[in-house]
């Protein structure tokens, strides 16, 4: 049986699962409900500067008769007295050794507050250090959170002034409300951060009242921009998460993944895009910690499946399978095919190439039932069918290369073979 | 012994509660929404005679626009609140869905057409305007799916619609030959208040066509003229002991409990029930649920050849009625004028008749139930005497019709008066296609 355990910046764990800096790690109930459930361990709930919280605080978005695809905080960092939260977390600490504990941090904007917190929370007996440069609410507005993590220079500032102080391992935490998160990455990696984690939540509005009229979440007749999280964000979550284990800088500190993961697929799929660990916030906040039971399970399950004995030997290993559009092999050319044994005639895959893609499906009128099949010299390969078929493995995608030889868009051109030639 | 008044109100209000209850709340409904495929040319709806648009009134209720959900169905039906507690959808829309082919349960299409259709009912939502006033008139005759369905779309287009009704209500063959745990009378009556409510029909009640009124008055006094007639009495078995007491005809039957009371019709301790179609199985589980103690179906053929459906066959057998197929009635025996015996031919299949199924033929052989009553359920037959009085074309006395028009100009029809006896949905596309033909006839579109 494979080995789910976990080094990260040298701080063990028993798997790969933390619990991300949010309300669920906000206090010590929590958090050793979350170590007897499972987790790995937790990035305590950010302290430093005193806050004053609003209510309502929390909204989501819907989505086909799901509750919570996407979800959405306008709650600040922890408002509970810095004094009980130490306390806290050395209890967990000791009740929990083999439990990874991360202390996430936004102090004041000046190097004597980042150090005196620093020392007062290396007391506890905590393992590393997360610097919150994400939060896109309430912070940002004093010159904190997202303020710091989206102006590289200032965001270099402050780790320099951390790294002075921290002698456990730092991890900085980057924002998403930015056009690329390489350069704040490059920028903290510079100024001396031993990891990386990202993302945080992307600011949105999830909805409005068509009733009242008033974006929710409420808070007596007037809403703010949140923070998003949950599965909505994943995809985007994931593409930052390969910039930054692309860049040649950046991707010498290790990465703490973050951003809708819910199941012990979406972990992997971000640990195979270079992240070491990961963090889990919204499934949690919507079915409990009992989930911890199968991302462990299926994780491992999966690792024996495909014969992976540790982490290690899978962390990264689909990095280099992204690339650039113009590196593209031109002659890779695929074809749909319907199965008609497993087609339940829904007309699903007809009307979206019908209508939006490339009249490449052919309907043989049926009582009740149509015959769906696809005119091949049409298909342009582009899965749309096959996305929106409602059965597995109905409609698959099958190779017919134009060309034996491999020729990407670069080459096309050197060459000056026909364009808009479909 | 045949008598009534058997059980207490409670066991009756229990026996004839819906026998499928709608969604408690909202969310029930979406969630049941949400697991629609939205098919493209929809199976489910190329399999309803009215081609309600299924996936786009299921998706309507998805996005909470239960208006439009519910204009979405009366557009095609207006009975679409009455189909959906009694259209044989098990071999109609959710028959078709295409969940079935994945070996899964298919959408409830009835219950989410329900959904919205009561709703918009007890919302009284005018979902329909009508034209002004082409100053037309067409007289309807019978207030059943056919003639309501018929008037409706007339109305919509301006035209003053007269229903000519021989019973003190209407809804026809929805309010007196259905099961009364399918639909409520209550229900009815407020289905045709709902369906007259967009003004410009008139109903006038207790008018048989024949006695009260005549087809020439009508032809004189209005443009046009559509008979939505229907079906009459049960067909006769002809055979021996057939006018002894206790021998009931199954339309009869159910028109007592409907319009009488529970409590009020009598039914006997051993019923035997003649026929397999929707109707023989509304009597059935009805003689059982009024109290009788066993209740005998009996059926000439097999369960392959039955026109009622298995979903409907269930809820007979689930009511504890026993079915005896291959079983063809011989004689009636009585004494003192009551049924006491009925003497039945075993059957065999043998070939396929007309209508593709194989006939039964007698082994010869026969056995004998002892029974207090029986109810006839073997088919309706159309009104005879009628069709003779009204001098129009037929065949078997089932009128004839091109193009919803019969021979005589000007009078048009539709419905179980035409096509012998279908389902509730039939009659109601039936009433459209006149309604479409009268408008074509008096040059309105």
């Amino acid at each position: 049986m494979a080995s789910i355990e976990s080094t990260f910046l040298g701080i063990k764990s028993p798997n790969p699962f933390w619990l991300a800096s949010a309300p669920p790690t906000d206090k010590k109930y929590n958090v050793l409900r979350a170590f007897e459930a499972g987790w790995g361990g937790v990035v305590w709930k950010t302290l430093g500067s005193q806050v004053k919280n609003v209510s309502s605080r929390y909204s989501a978005v819907d989505f086909g008769g799901q509750r919570v695809m996407g979800f959405n905080n306008i709650e600040l960092i922890s408002d509970r007295p810095l004094d009980i939260n130490l306390k806290e977390i050395a209890e967990c600490v000791r009740l929990f050794p083999d439990r990874a504990m991360i202390v996430s941090l936004m102090a004041d904007n000046d190097k004597k507050s980042w150090h005196e917190l620093i020392k007062k929370v290396e007391d506890t007996g905590a393992h590393g250090l997360e610097l919150n440069f994400g939060c896109p609410h309430g912070m940002t507005e004093r010159g904190m959170g997202a303020a710091v993590g989206q102006d590289p220079e200032i965001a270099c500032m402050v780790v320099e002034w951390v790294m002075e102080a921290a002698t456990l391992p730092v991890i900085t935490k980057l924002t998403p409300n930015v056009h690329s998160v390489v350069p704040t990455g490059r920028s903290v990696v510079k100024a001396g951060t031993n990891g990386l984690s990202l993302i945080n939540t992307i600011q949105s509005v999830t909805g409005i009242d068509l009733d009242t009229l008033v974006p929710n979440p409420y808070v007596a007749g007037k809403s703010v921009f949140g923070g998003y999280c949950g599965p909505a964000v994943k995809p985007i979550a994931l593409k930052m998460l390969t910039t930054i284990a692309q860049d040649e800088l950046t991707k010498k500190v290790p990465i703490s993944g973050i951003g809708g993961i819910s199941t012990w697929k979406d972990a992997v799929e971000f640990m195979l895009l270079g992240a070491s660990n990961v963090q889990v916030c919204t499934a949690a906040m919507k079915h409990g910690f009992r989930i911890i039971e199968d991302l462990c399970e299926g994780l491992n399950n999966w690792m024996d499946e495909k014969g992976f004995a540790t982490l290690n030997d899978f962390i990264g290993k689909s990095v280099p399978t992204i690339t650039h559009w113009e590196d593209l092999d031109i002659n890779y050319h695929h074809i749909a095919k319907i199965n008609q044994d497993k087609c339940i005639h829904c007309g699903l895959c007809y009307i979206a190439c019908e209508d939006t893609s490339h009249q490449s499906i052919n309907l043989m009128y049926g009582k009740p039932y149509n015959t769906y099949t696809i005119k091949e010299e049409e298909c342009v390969g582009c899965n749309l069918c096959q996305l929106v078929c409602p059965v597995d493995d109905c409609i698959t995608m099958e190779e017919h290369r134009v060309a034996p030889e491999p020729i990407n868009w670069k080459q096309w051109q050197e060459r000056g073979l026909p364009l808009n030639d479909h | 012994m045949i008598k009534h008044n058997r059980l207490s109100s409670e066991q009756y209000a229990e026996n004839f509660s819906d026998i499928h209850p709608p969604y408690e709340n909202s969310t029930a409904a979406k969630v049941d929404a949400n697991r629609c495929l939205f098919c493209y040319d929809a199976p489910c709806m190329k399999s309803c005679p009215t081609s309600i648009d299924v996936p786009k009134f299921i998706k309507q209720i998805a996005t909470e626009n239960i208006k439009g959900s519910a204009k979405t169905i009366f557009s095609s039906n207006i009975m679409g609140a009455g189909c959906s507690k009694v259209c044989p959808v098990e071999k109609l829309c959710e028959g078709a869905c295409v969940y079935n082919l994945l070996e899964e349960e298919p959408i409830p299409i009835a219950k989410l057409q329900r959904y919205s259709t009561e709703m918009a009912m007890k919302e009284n939502w005018q979902l329909f305007q009508r034209k002004n006033s082409t100053g037309k008139k067409v007289a309807i005759v019978g207030a059943g799916p056919a003639g309501l369905s018929c008037a409706h779309v007339l109305s919509r287009e301006g035209i003053d619609v007269t229903i000519y009704e021989k019973e003190s209500k209407g809804g026809g063959l929805m309010t007196y030959g259905i099961a009364a745990y399918k639909v409520t009378p209550q229900f009815c009556e407020d289905e045709v208040n709902y369906i007259t409510s967009i003004g410009g029909i008139e109903i006038k009640y207790n008018q048989e066509l024949g006695n009260d009124i005549s087809l020439a008055e009508l032809k004189r006094n209005y443009d046009a003229v559509y008979l939505g007639i229907g079906v009459g009495v049960a067909r006769q078995l002809e055979i021996p002991g057939e006018k002894l007491e206790g021998v009931v005809d199954a339309i009869e039957f159910i028109y007592d409990i409907r319009s009488k009371g529970y409590a009020s019709v009598p039914v006997g301790d051993k019923v035997a029930v003649i026929g397999m179609g929707m109707t023989a199985i509304d009597a059935a589980t009805q003689a059982k649920r009024l109290g009788a103690k066993e209740v005998t179906m009996l059926y000439r053929r097999t369960e392959a050849e039955m026109p009622c459906t298995k979903h409907e066959l269930d809820i007979a057998m689930l009511d504890g009625c026993e079915v005896i197929w291959l079983a063809a009635p011989q004689k009636i025996k009585g004494s003192a004028g009551k049924v006491k015996q009925l003497v039945c031919s075993k059957m065999k299949l043998g070939e396929p008749d007309a209508s593709g199924r194989r006939s039964p033929v007698d082994t010869g052989e026969t056995f004998t139930l002892d029974v207090d009553m029986i109810i006839k359920a073997a088919g309706q037959t159309p009104y005879e005497k009628l069709i003779k009085k009204l001098n129009i074309q037929h065949s078997k006395f089932k009128i004839t019709i091109e193009n919803c028009a019969t021979n005589i100009r000007g009078v048009f029809a539709g419905g179980d008066a035409v096509n012998g006896g279908k389902e509730v949905v039939d009659a109601v596309q039936a009433g459209k296609d006149g309604a479409a033909a009268i408008l074509k006839f008096l040059k309105l579109c």
